[in-house]
């Protein structure tokens, strides 16, 4: 049972609920239940914490190496220096998200343009 | 100064909403805009539909969340799987809302009510109510968070739609840049909320296993750098920490 696994206009939407919406929300509602019963440095959380990272750092990593669509027609070393050059930026420069989008974008833009 | 925290007290529920819907203007909802320019992109260019991109960011409202859910449907996992890395990626919502709650309970607030509120925290609004919520009166708490965290979801979904109906007119070399905003987002975003090293061994080792496991079971690559990933980032804090402390 894939996102494409039947052909009816509800099932994408049902895929979605049960995989996004339940997934998520089910957290919230949890947090509500225990809400200040739980110490946020406990080493449990350190790993789960380490864990959600790491899943969403897999999925940065495939989009660089195996991005999709218009992404995907760039060379992947001018995906590798932006996304490296931007991450650089924000850390030299006084660690501000903004600093880092803005310079892997610039510096995309300037290696497509250069090629 | 007294005074004006007494001009501050005043106001009903609904003004208290529409001040929640004012302080979402702020950095970090640009920040926020262009991280979910980046998103509809990539689910764009994914082929998922505007109607199934604008559902995703209502009902799950969760970035990182959203993001694996579109990383799995994109590698074909099953609904299983796709649910299960979804969870895991979402598990830090948890401990954000137990600490945001108690914020804004008071002896009359209804279950209901919180559980609806819940819905909006996600890091951004998270952010933001820990900012300001102290200069709200407690009673007024609730209206204010519904006004501010309605805002950022209702205007992303927005986004998302101004997105996709401009997606078609878009040269490649801008739809390109786009699809990289996720990517450096997340990065420096990540980098940013990390509170212990382990979270900083977990990301560099889950940028090389994603696209690792990609190649050797994909439908499994994003769980695999997850556990992997987290499972090492984990050990390696702990080995630092003992060579450290020895």
């Amino acid at each position: 049972m894939t996102f494409s696994s039947y052909d009816a206009w509800w099932w994408p939407f049902a895929f979605i609920l049960a995989g996004g919406w339940l997934a998520t929300d089910s957290w919230r509602y949890l947090g509500v239940v225990f809400g200040g019963r739980m110490a946020e440095d406990s080493e449990w959380l350190v790993l789960v914490r380490a864990v959600a990272t790491a899943l969403v750092a897999g999925v940065v990593g495939n989009l660089i190496f195996f991005p999709t669509g218009a992404l995907a027609t760039t060379p992947v070393w001018i995906r590798v220096a932006a996304v490296a050059g931007g991450f650089a930026a924000y850390l030299a420069l006084g660690r501000k998200i903004i600093v880092g989008i803005v310079a892997a974008e610039a510096l995309f833009a300037a290696l497509l343009l250069a090629l | 100064m007294l005074e004006q925290t007494e001009t501050v007290l005043q106001g009903g529920a609904a003004a208290w909403f529409i001040r929640g819907v004012l302080a979402t203007l702020s950095v970090p909802l640009i920040i926020l805009i262009s991280a979910f320019v980046g998103f509809a992109g990539l689910a764009h260019e994914s082929g998922l539909t505007m109607a199934e991109t604008v559902f995703m960011t209502g009902v799950v409202w969760a970035l990182p969340g959203q993001v694996v859910l579109v990383g799995s449907v994109l590698s074909g996992s099953s609904l299983a799987a796709t649910a299960f890395a979804v969870a895991l990626s979402s598990v830090r919502l948890m401990p954000m809302v137990m600490a945001l709650v108690p914020e804004m309970r008071t002896r009359s607030t209804r279950n209901w009510v919180l559980l609806l509120l819940s819905h909006f925290i996600a890091v951004t609004s998270w952010v933001l109510a820990a900012e300001r919520l102290p200069e709200v009166p407690r009673e007024r708490r609730t209206a204010f968070y519904g006004g501010l965290g309605s805002t950022l979801v209702l205007v992303n979904m927005v986004v998302v739609v101004i997105v996709y109906l401009a997606a078609p007119h878009l040269p490649t070399a801008v739809s390109a840049g786009l699809f990289l905003l996720t990517p450096i987002y997340f990065i420096t975003s990540l980098w940013g909320s990390a509170r212990e090293h382990a979270a900083y061994y977990a990301m560099g080792l889950g940028v090389a296993f994603g696209p690792i496991f990609h190649m050797i079971a994909p439908g499994f690559d994003l769980l695999g750098a997850g556990l992997v990933g987290g499972l090492g980032g984990y050990a390696l804090h702990r080995l630092f920490r003992r060579e450290a402390s020895r």
